[in-house]
């Protein structure tokens, strides 16, 4: 068995009933993202139109994070999933500089790398991943890639010659598959981030790795001082306490 | 004309998430810095034992594995505290996974790291009895077994080449960073390790002959050579792919780290490079301590640009 995804961007509304559904199943904290879309205009007005592109792990076949893992946090499941073992993962964020699509994050709360695991605990109780289910127009589709009879086959064979993957130059072999990309919205480098042409402002870079307020000491001390608990509110408190980090390279 | 009224290559994010910014940041840099200078310092033995006698670097014997011993325990310092979860480190030891340049780089430098250690406790103990007490097991040991310094010492510098270069199989195996993805990585570490180990001994050159601390100066003048050269051809063949054209952007004029760049390269290889030149004709201690300091400061700068740069790129 060889699990795959594949999203249908003619489809695609950018609801983000996915990446909320994504959030909610698997606890993800505030400030990170297994699974998000984007959106990019194309054109220039009037003869314009916006594309949603969600972006999850590849789960690639030839993988550079579970390659570069020292301790084999990153493993291959028996279904082809690229999963995390956070237990024993140091937090040295090699994954982080490995993966050329940008999946990987620091969890702010176990500080620890973490991803999208095409929500292994559901498949393993013969569940759809949360996405699947959340999508109202059936853009995400999930399948065996072995089996000639899964919806994600036929849907392949169907679009044969339109289906494409992300970086394809970079030899990782991704599971993960799109119907009705195009350069401008599947390579990174096409499309620009332009301040002032944003739905919400300061799209920026996130100013810190994991938890911002769990310093080079605290990592230390953790284990034997604990750690201070955070909820939503001390999120958002510590968010809007903080500077701006604009000048750090957003735009 | 279609082209002319419709930007068709026009696209713009309009909503996204923060996206990541500089994960591995100047606690890397020091990291390789201090990496540089613990195998340089051990090639530059090897080369100034083998070209003169023992005699023209009388405190090379301590004091070599002495610099190695505290720029290598540097280097894993930072490297720990870099770790989200430093009490895990052990994992590497005890679940270790071979393809990772990771893993394997920390090994070969634990292993590098315990003969350096010997030998600095043969060197200390011999040249200083007393120290750092009357007693002491270590420095004791080494006394008794002073002879295991010329056998581990070609280990040794076997050893520094896997220690000096892995890290840019780091580098290699980081495939979102287009940038490090280049052969050439591994001779500039190569020629970072050359650079910091003689201009690490240039500070401890003074009562060397003079001869001795020409071969200083002419290391540091054909490594500080070298590695600018590479870094110029990297920095004009930025076309070899689209990602590594948009990081150098960084780089090039009225780039964000241009200036950065720019000061680390003056200072710490064009400048070196010509005191150390000059050096070979005059022996001049001042000029070429001054030479080694810039060249330290310089090289973490310029490293500290390449770490960044390719991280700033969007991925995604």
């Amino acid at each position: 068995m060889k699990l795959g995804f594949l999203v249908d961007l003619n489809l695609c509304m950018g609801c983000k009933g996915c990446e909320i559904a994504c959030k909610v199943e698997n606890e993800v904290p505030l400030s990170t993202w297994r699974l998000r879309v984007k959106y990019i205009d194309l054109g220039t007005f009037p003869d314009t139109r916006r594309s949603f592109t969600p972006l999850r792990c590849n789960h690639c076949e030839s993988a550079p994070c579970e390659r570069i893992c020292p301790v084999s946090a990153l493993h291959y499941l028996e279904n082809g999933i690229v999963n995390i073992d956070s237990d024993r993962c140091i937090g040295c964020a090699g994954c982080m500089m490995a993966c050329p699509y940008g999946a990987i994050y620091m969890d702010p709360e176990t500080n620890t790398a973490d991803k999208c695991t095409y929500c292994a605990h559901r498949i393993e109780s013969g569940m759809m991943p949360a996405c699947v289910v959340a999508c109202p127009v059936e853009a995400n589709i999930f399948g065996d890639l072995e089996d000639d009879s899964s919806n994600i086959s036929l849907y392949i064979m169907e679009h044969k010659g339109a289906v494409q993957v992300r970086k394809p130059e970079k030899h990782t072999t991704p599971t993960h598959f799109y119907v009705g990309g195009g350069n401008q919205t599947l390579n990174p480098l096409a499309h620009q981030r332009i301040e002032g042409y944003n739905l919400f402002n300061n799209i920026t870079h996130l100013d810190h790795v994991g938890d911002k307020n769990h310093g080079i000491l605290d990592r230390f001390l953790a284990p034997f001082v604990g750690h201070e608990k955070r909820d939503n509110k001390s999120f958002i408190e510590s968010a809007t306490s903080a500077e701006s980090h604009e000048e750090e390279g957003g735009h | 004309m279609v082209e002319s009224t419709i930007h068709a290559t026009q696209a713009v994010v309009t909503l996204d998430v923060p996206i990541q910014g500089i994960v591995w940041g100047s606690i890397i840099t020091v990291n390789m810095w201090a990496k540089s200078i613990g195998t340089g310092v051990v090639f530059l033995a090897a080369f100034l034992w083998f070209r003169h006698n023992k005699e023209d670097m009388p405190n090379l014997k301590w004091a070599m594995p002495i610099i190695a011993f505290i720029a290598l325990n540097v280097f894993l310092f930072f490297t720990l505290i870099d770790l989200h979860q430093p009490y895990r480190m052990i994992h590497i030891f005890t679940h270790p996974h071979w393809t990772s340049s990771i893993t394997v780089g920390a090994w070969l430098a634990s292993i590098f790291l315990v003969l350096v250690s010997i030998l600095m406790f043969i060197g200390v103990g011999e040249k200083f009895p007393g120290v750092p007490f009357k007693g002491c097991l270590l420095t004791k040991f080494g006394r008794k077994n002073s002879f295991l310094y010329e056998k581990i010492f070609p280990f040794l510098v076997f050893l520094a080449i896997p220690v000096t270069t892995y890290t840019a199989i780091i580098m290699a195996q980081s495939a979102a960073r287009e940038l490090w993805q280049a052969p050439t990585e591994v001779m500039q570490m190569m020629w970072a390790a050359l650079m910091a180990g003689s201009a690490a001994l240039i500070f401890i050159s003074g009562s060397w002959s003079k001869e001795a601390r020409k071969d200083l100066a002419l290391i540091l003048a054909i490594s500080t050579f070298f590695s600018f050269a590479m870094y110029m051809s990297e920095y004009f063949f930025s076309f070899k792919s689209s990602e590594a054209e948009a990081v150098l952007e960084f780089v090039h004029v009225g780039g964000s780290y241009s200036i950065q760049f720019w000061i680390g390269l003056t200072l710490g290889f064009i400048i070196p490079f010509f005191i150390a030149v000059g050096n070979m004709k005059s022996d001049n201690q001042t000029l070429l301590k001054f030479a080694a300091l810039f060249a330290l400061i310089g090289l973490f700068l310029v490293k500290d640009v390449w770490l960044k740069i390719p991280q700033l790129l969007p991925l995604s």
